[in-house]
């Protein structure tokens, strides 16, 4: 029997308890009006003239081509660069530091360079590798400054999965008198590599999608011919999409939205192969 | 009372002999000078009270000890000629002369039965293509596992059940050809039934192999050694024949452990 | 067979190997030493022209016009206006969806709602600026007619839910921490679930929760595209949020598109910024981790 005192604590949990779905539920709801937005206005421009088209002065004749290639070979720059160095240091911290001052060190420094703002890392890249290193505003020195960007994330998941493997596997190779290197390479990694596949992938799907870096050391956008070598110049994806919502053009907005259909589909696809990659992998062990 | 040399029995061979180990972690220490000789072949059991130092002790054998990061050790330990805590010695050649067995069955979860027990070898380098199913089969026949896994040979290692797994790890380290088998509390993880065969195993061990046994069941220690150590608070009270210390110690704090005064 | 255990096994090559996994672990302190030497050269360089006291006294930011003036503050108020609207907006939101997913919801529904929520960290911000520009802005301008077509409640807003995750996942993870007997101990004496949860959850979460909300501080004032996209490029010193303003890395931007000679004080001059930035997340972040670090040691 519902008496006076409890229906009055009633309303005030429910009420509670719906300010709080609210707020799960909000967000969701305004990423789901942005992704439809962007799906609505861009969805119609794009066909095979965009993909493969230049950019121009036509908002109508415009095309990403220059910037989708861009964008694929810098992100397959970056992972040659990121992944191998990331894992490295990875494996370094988790099996042969655990004794050192040195990489508790190390450990401090990279929690730290996760959270400098990107565009600094794009001011490295500028200073350093277009300057110092006199790689010019080139696809090279982009992809070292993301490869920069997104090492520390790199080092933590690889971390992570390295984590995962339990000791009494390494003590068992270790009982076996392999070496250090014997146990990491053919026990130890084996078990961890999904992991690692995995949350480079991510990692890398996320460079796709940086843009201040880029502005910074020198991406361009109007490009008339494609990136052929490591030095060339380049543009990117997010570059073109920034170029095009600054201009006042409505046609030109349309054409913005497309290229981010473009970059999220492109975005999906590396997501969903991380994830599919994981599960094949951890099938394989069980 | 003349000593004629001819009636004097000759000192059995010496596997280990231990002196004034002391190890712990950190600033904790857990052994406090031991003095100890394992004889050659046979099985000597290690038992004590929880915290005694069992582990640390088997650990120092095989210098897996000192892997804690935290770790320290001193004294000597002579295998044989050798001390192998001298500056020349490599603890990696040391381990596989004097194998692990560890308490949780751990076989390597991305290999096959048959890798598994290849693995000490595929690790260190040493896997002969042309003799290596031999060896596999060897192996597996010593460690009384064949019969239950040779038509399944490339299954999982981790697919078989908790006795089987420590076998496999048995047959895992007799690969290697260690002469001294540790193995530190083998069965504890594992039911009745398994943990017999595991006995039996030993048994049939002994004769080729040093065998050295932490245990905290005083039933196994009594059934399966020749010769039982008593640890307490990383002191080593006494060392004897097993059925001598079980039937009439010479150390009260022994007898009050064996009849269940603590532990 | 005696295998000799006098010797090394460990092969020539295998510390080479070693020697390189260390070289990469090294790295990442290059890195940290590059940036530092990088930002530090420039900014050297740049206040050889322009004192302390210009960067510091002035309250107006023009290097690039021909009457040249170097006071931060501008930029300064820009950047903390439109993180200040972010919180605002991320504060609330993040803190009640992390109590509505740590206190409320079964493990099936967190399983999916809480990587839902992740996804919205992972949207580019150039999508974000996109829907700033031309979504929430004409909104805002329909319902506050004030509001300009650059502005930095448009920006800052949507900075908001963007950050959000960064809230909620780990306010959540605080939540979690919290031992159920204290739950219980309130319970007990007769208090209802709002009431446990903002009188006793909350609080002993308190520490996470402030970690978690400077890092979201952090991030949202390091934020680029968002702004410079949506929140203009016009270095005021303002308090209005209805028109625009220009962040710090909005302006690095801004001089970035340009043609900038290398060398120049202007080219300094985005230094000489990008350092006061670094000073400033540098700074949050790193009472951040001393914060989550107490925190930790108290749910141990």
């Amino acid at each position: 029997m519902n008496n006076p005192q409890e229906t009055r604590r009633v309303w005030p949990e429910k009420l509670f308890y719906g300010l709080c779905l609210s707020a799960v539920i909000i967000p969701l709801g305004i990423l789901v009006l942005l992704l439809g937005k962007v799906g609505m206005d861009g969805v119609a421009r794009i066909d095979w003239g965009f993909i493969t088209h230049y950019p121009s002065r036509l908002p109508a004749r415009a095309g990403i081509l220059p910037a989708m290639v861009g964008s694929i070979y810098l992100i397959g720059l970056t992972a040659l660069i990121a992944v191998p160095v990331g894992i490295g240091a990875a494996i370094y911290l988790q099996e042969y530091g655990k004794n050192s001052r040195w990489a508790d060190m190390i450990e401090l420094n990279i929690a730290n360079l996760a959270g400098v703002p990107s565009i600094i890392y794009g001011l490295l890249g500028l200073g350093f590798f277009v300057r110092t290193l006199g790689m010019g505003r080139s696809l090279l020195a982009g992809a070292c400054t993301l490869a920069l960007l997104i090492l520390p994330v790199i080092i933590m998941s690889a971390r992570e999965a390295l984590r995962t493997v339990p000791d009494r596997t390494r003590e068992a190779a270790y009982g076996l008198g392999a070496t250090q290197w014997q146990v990491v390479r053919q026990v130890v990694l084996p078990v961890a590599m999904p992991g690692m596949m995995t949350g480079s992938i991510l990692a890398i799907s996320r460079a796709i999608g940086e843009t201040a870096p880029l502005i910074v050391v020198g991406a361009l956008t109007y490009l008339t011919f494609l990136p052929n070598s490591p030095f060339s110049a380049f543009s990117a994806l997010p570059i073109q999409i920034y170029n095009w919502v600054s201009r006042p053009q409505e046609a030109f907005v349309t054409n913005a939205a497309s290229g981010i259909i473009v970059l999220l589909v492109i975005m999906l696809v590396m997501n969903s192969l991380a994830i599919l990659l994981r599960n094949r992998l951890e099938r394989r062990l069980k | 009372m003349s000593e004629n040399p001819a009636e004097v029995p000759a000192p059995l061979p010496v596997k280990f002999r231990v002196e004034n180990l002391r190890a712990g972690f950190g600033d904790n220490e857990v052994l406090h000078g031991i003095d100890m000789v394992v004889p050659d072949r046979g099985v000597t059991a290690i038992i004590g009270p929880s915290g005694c130092g069992k582990s640390t002790l088997i650990r120092c054998l095989n210098r897996m000890h000192e892997l804690v990061p935290s770790a320290f050790v001193s004294g000597s330990v002579h295998l044989e000629d050798t001390d192998i805590y001298a500056g020349a010695v490599d603890p990696v050649l040391l381990r596989r002369r004097v194998g692990m067995v560890f308490q949780k069955p751990n076989p390597f979860p991305s290999m096959s039965i048959r890798e598994n027990v290849l693995a000490g070898l595929k690790l260190t380098g040493s896997l002969d293509k042309s003799t290596a199913d031999e060896i596999m089969e060897r192996a597996l026949n010593h460690a009384a596992l064949w019969d239950e896994v040779k038509d399944r040979l490339d299954d999982r290692g981790t697919g078989l059940s908790g006795g089987q797994q420590q076998r496999l790890c048995i047959a895992r380290s007799l690969a290697v050809s260690p002469d001294v088998l540790l193995m530190d509390e083998p069965c504890s993880a594992l039911d009745p039934i398994a943990t017999a065969r595991i006995e039996d195993l030993i048994h049939q061990l002994k004769e080729h192999y040093t065998i050295v046994i932490v245990t905290h069941n005083m039933q196994q220690a009594a059934r399966a050694s020749d010769k039982t150590a008593f640890l307490l608070m990383g002191e080593l009270v006494e060392m004897t024949e097993t059925k001598t210390l079980f039937t009439s110690p010479s150390d009260r704090r022994t007898e009050d452990y064996i009849t269940g005064k603590f532990g | 067979m005696k295998v000799e255990i006098v010797g090394t096994a460990k092969p020539r090559s295998e510390r080479l190997i070693e020697k390189a996994l260390a070289a990469c672990g090294f790295l990442s302190i290059a890195v940290t030493l590059g940036i530092l030497f990088t930002l530090a050269s420039e900014t050297i360089g740049f206040f050889k022209e322009v004192s302390f006291g210009q960067f510091f006294g002035d309250t107006q930011w023009t290097p690039l016009f021909s009457s040249k003036h170097f006071g931060i503050w501008p930029l300064v108020s820009g950047t903390l206006l439109t993180a200040g609207i972010a919180i605002l907006v991320a504060l609330p939101l993040g803190l009640l969806a992390a109590v509505y997913l740590s206190e409320f919801a079964s493990a099936r529904s967190r399983s999916f709602l809480k990587p839902a929520l992740e996804v919205l960290a992972g949207v580019p911000t150039i999508v974000y600026g996109f829907f700033a520009l031309i979504v929430v802005t004409p909104i805002l301008q329909s319902l506050f007619p004030g509001v300009q077509g650059f502005n930095a409640l448009s920006a800052g807003m949507v900075m908001g839910i963007m950050i959000i995750p960064m809230i909620s996942s780990l306010t959540e993870d605080a939540l979690r921490a919290v031992p159920d007997a204290l739950r219980e101990a309130s319970y007990g004496l007769g208090a209802s679930k709002p009431a446990t949860i903002l009188k006793v959850v909350l609080p002993a979460a308190s520490s996470g929760i402030i970690a978690s909300v400077l890092l979201a501080v952090s991030r949202a004032i390091g934020e680029t595209m968002i702004v410079a996209i949506a929140a203009g490029q016009q270095a005021t010193l303002t308090v209005d949020p209805q028109g625009p303003v220009q962040t710090m890395t909005a302006f690095i931007v801004q001089v970035s598109m340009g043609d900038t000679p290398a060398g120049s004080l202007e080219y300094r001059t985005i230094f000489a910024v990008a350092s006061a930035l670094f000073v400033m997340t540098f700074a949050i972040n790193a009472v951040s981790q001393r914060i989550a670090r107490k925190y930790r040691g108290y749910s141990a």
